[in-house]
């Protein structure tokens, strides 16, 4: 092959190599990613049942209750304007209490949150950025407290 | 004191670092030689900066709480080390961080540039010294590290407990040299298009900088990926979160550079695109330095939220790469292409492996910015994570291992034999795995049994280089080669395994009940409490039993009271065949204990996979440097291909 062909050649293929990089993960995002919904959401049906999202809150305070079984918990996360039931089997990370935020990874089942992981801030000082919104509400007068 | 003495070193490095600008711009100009003058320049720098560094060592370890990152960061009772390592836990700490390799890499580049022309050896010096100018001026403005407070408060607020482990103290450091590498390998890719220079001898220069951030890049991912895995206790070692994409993304482009430099170095071929990869890879550095220091993203590394600095290290990002670009889009066109290759030739092996690296880069990449890019757009949150990854990469990088067999047979420009034939073997030997998970395990899921069955072929593969000629008598370089791609089989293995084979409890315990989790049955015999240093904790003592071995273990759930952090110490003991790894949660009502206990077979493999792949890089790297000290003339093999390039 000629040197200039060759260049060619080369162009060429990456342009196909970058074509392809960019329609699959165009793919995979179009199947794989994962919406991040607020109980409010969820409670004006924005969220389809079976599909992987991700749930935002506050833990409800007086909400958590142990299952027999002593490793499920159910709880509820509130944004304030509307609740989500979630059951969650594991040990619940460190932070994770009533009153403060929280995260749920998993899918929605008839109303209910299956949760398979969940992610609390991980020190008094951090917090989600998607929660920092809530706690500002939270503060603005919006109490979520029963 | 000692405080204003290190930031009085960085404002002197910062200047330092304009003056040898300027003298680059002067001798490009001019033709004078200022190789001389830089040097001095380069040197001096780096020695402020390390003066600068160790100022803020001193600090951390006297606990000097009038100094605000101190008091921020630190706490007397915290135990020494941790005090010291504390020093780089933080924003400002690990920027003085960056920056301190940063001039020092520099320093080093001045004093062992003989193999390029002068020309672009002080154009690549200049080109460092306006990357250290602008993280000076983003220290200096943005996030000075020495700043006082007054009056001098009585005690810190503390270290983040997940922070106060081993693995910190080398993990950031490793990571932060291994970018750092990749800006010398920018700045010399910089210097050689200004100066039109691009050809095997710039390749021979660039590439002991690229072998080592790549080895210490290849190893802080590693050791990040095993310290994820016993101190956060969720049992997994690799979650796709946007920190750990920062430092996979400059690993990919310095991988896929590491090989097409051998192109550049050996045969002169593929010249824009190693200086593209050069330009890339060093820009991941500062994609993922950006990510992890602006705060921008929502993860378990992100400790800071502070919108001015994200602003300012996204501009030096943009002015950095964006000039680089440009650069290279007016002087590429003109780089005369190397020596001609056939279409089935080591060349087009290389190539390829490029073309690969570079799709899962993209992928990588789209899959960890998107979600900012739909925020910021559309105001809609939504996550990324492991599906994504798994389901676009994964076969990627199945399909790039299986071919790793395949590219170390090739012959340069041309390859006539029946190469093949060779890989008769190693087939053989994938097949009979997949047979044989096959047979035993009908519902294991498609990826760990094609992982197994690639691991297996690959192993067997990768050792082929060495076979048919004396395997003492090939060059250090060749047995790096080999060593790394038989570390990848290696992790191979351990992914697939861990995928395919791990058991899980997830219990409540009461004290003498008998839980089980693979072959093992785990005794929880009694929850006691103690304390540390920092710290107060109960701890559980397992029996575990698998019928011949007979162990104990102890994990804890730990409190910590500055900052109030409660922590999972998990317990985790290793065996020839897996790792046995217990967490123990919180009281129940009853009195029980939740316990949760993973057996994994061949866990292990993962990280010791890692850890061939890094030692084959770094003897690549010694066999390179071997030949540049001891053997300055070039041996009769290089004059051959020095004539074609």
């Amino acid at each position: 092959m000629k040197p200039k062909n060759q260049r060619l050649v080369l162009v060429l293929a990456a342009v196909v190599a970058l074509f392809a990089a960019a329609l699959l993960a165009m793919w995979g995002l179009r199947s794989q990613a994962s919406y991040f919904y607020t109980p409010a959401d969820i409670a004006a049906g924005k969220a389809r049942d079976g599909e992987a999202m991700r749930l935002g809150g506050m833990v409800e305070r007086g909400s958590i209750k142990h299952l027999p079984d002593g490793v499920t918990i159910r709880f509820v996360v509130t944004d304030g304007k509307a609740q989500t039931p979630v059951i969650f089997r594991g040990i619940p990370p460190d932070l994770f209490r009533e009153g403060s935020g929280a995260v749920a990874e998993g899918r929605l089942q008839n109303g209910t949150f299956f949760a398979d992981t969940i992610l609390a801030k991980h020190d008094e000082r951090y917090m989600p950025p998607e929660l920092g919104n809530l706690s500002a509400e939270h503060k603005a007068g919006k109490t979520l407290e029963k | 004191m000692i405080a204003e003495t290190g930031l009085a070193a960085l404002w002197l490095a910062a200047a330092l670092a304009g003056l040898q600008f300027v003298l680059m711009m002067v001798a490009l100009r001019s033709g004078t030689d200022v190789r001389r003058a830089m040097r001095s320049v380069a040197l001096v720098q780096g020695v402020l900066t390390l003066i600068a560094f160790a100022a803020l060592l001193t600090v951390f370890a006297l606990s000097d709480m009038s100094v605000a990152l101190v008091f921020e960061n630190s706490s007397s009772a915290k135990p020494f080390i941790y005090k010291v390592a504390g020093a780089w836990g933080n924003h400002e700490g690990s920027m003085l961080m960056w920056v301190t390799i940063l001039a020092v890499a520099g320093a080093f580049v001045a004093l062992l540039a003989h193999r390029t022309s002068e020309r672009t050896t002080v154009a690549a010096l200049g080109a460092q010294a306006i990357l250290a100018l602008g993280f000076y001026a983003f220290l200096l403005i943005a996030s000075n590290p020495f700043a006082r407070l007054w009056p001098a408060p009585p005690d810190g607020q503390g270290l983040n407990p997940l922070l106060q482990d081993p693995g910190l103290a080398f993990h950031p450091p490793t990571l932060y040299l291994g970018y750092v590498g990749l800006s010398v390998a920018f700045s010399f890719a910089v210097g050689a298009l200004l100066t039109g220079e691009v050809d095997s001898r710039l390749a021979r220069a660039m590439r002991p900088w690229v072998l080592g951030a790549w080895v210490l890049l290849t190893l802080g991912i590693t050791a990040g990926s095993y310290w994820a895995y016993y101190e956060l206790g969720w049992g997994g070692y690799w979650f796709w979160d946007p920190v750990e994409n920062a430092s996979l993304m400059p690993w990919l482009a310095a991988t896929a550079l590491l090989h097409s430099i051998n192109v550049l170095a050996a045969r002169g071929a593929l010249k824009a695109w190693t200086m593209m990869l050069a330009v890339i890879a060093f820009s991941m550095s500062m994609v993922g330095t950006f990510l992890v220091r602006s705060g921008i993203l929502t993860s378990v590394h992100a400790f800071a939220i502070d919108p001015e600095r994200g602003t300012f290290l996204l501009a030096l990002l943009a002015i950095y790469v964006g000039a680089a670009f440009i650069l290279f889009a007016i002087r590429a066109p003109a780089l005369k292409e190397g020596a001609p290759f056939e279409l089935v030739s080591r060349e087009t092996g290389l190539v390829v492996n490029n073309l690969i690296l570079s799709v899962v880069l993209g992928i990588v990449f789209v899959g960890t910015l998107y979600p900012l890019f739909v925020e910021a757009v559309s105001g809609e949150k939504i996550s990324v994570g492991a599906p994504y990854f798994d389901a676009v990469a994964g076969p990627l990088a199945l399909l790039l291992a299986m071919l790793v067999g395949i590219g170390p047979l090739l012959a340069w420009r041309r390859e006539r034999r029946p190469v093949l034939k060779r890989l008769q073997i190693p087939a053989l030997l994938g097949i009979t795995v997949l047979a044989i998970t096959i047979i035993l395990w009908r519902d294991m899921h498609i990826l760990p049994r094609l992982g197994l069955t690639v691991a297996a072929y690959l192993a067997a593969a990768s050792i082929l280089p060495l076979t048919g000629r004396n395997p003492l008598r090939a060059p250090l370089a060749t047995w790096g080669m080999v060593v790394a791609h038989f570390g990848i089989a290696v992790a191979l293995v351990g992914m697939a395994a861990n995928a395919a084979f791990s058991s899980e409890t997830l219990a409540v315990a009461q004290p003498g009940e008998i839980l089980t989790v693979g072959p093992w049955s785990v005794q929880l015999a009694s929850v006691t409490p103690t304390a540390g240093k920092n710290w107060t904790a109960v701890e559980a003592e397992l029996r575990a039993s698998d019928g011949p071995r007979l162990v104990t273990l102890e994990p804890e759930s730990r409190y910590y009271p500055n900052p109030p952090t409660e922590t999972n110490e998990s317990a985790i003991r290793t065996f020839w065949n897996g790792q046995l790894y217990t967490v123990v949660g919180k009281q129940d009502q009853n009195g029980g204990w939740q316990l949760r206990l993973w057996w994994k077979p061949f866990v292990t493999l993962i990280w010791a996979g890692g850890a061939l792949i890094a030692i084959g890089g770094a003897l690549a790297l010694l066999g390179r440097l071997w030949r540049l000290v001891w053997r300055r003339r070039p041996r009769a093999e290089e004059w051959r291909q020095e004539r074609y390039a």
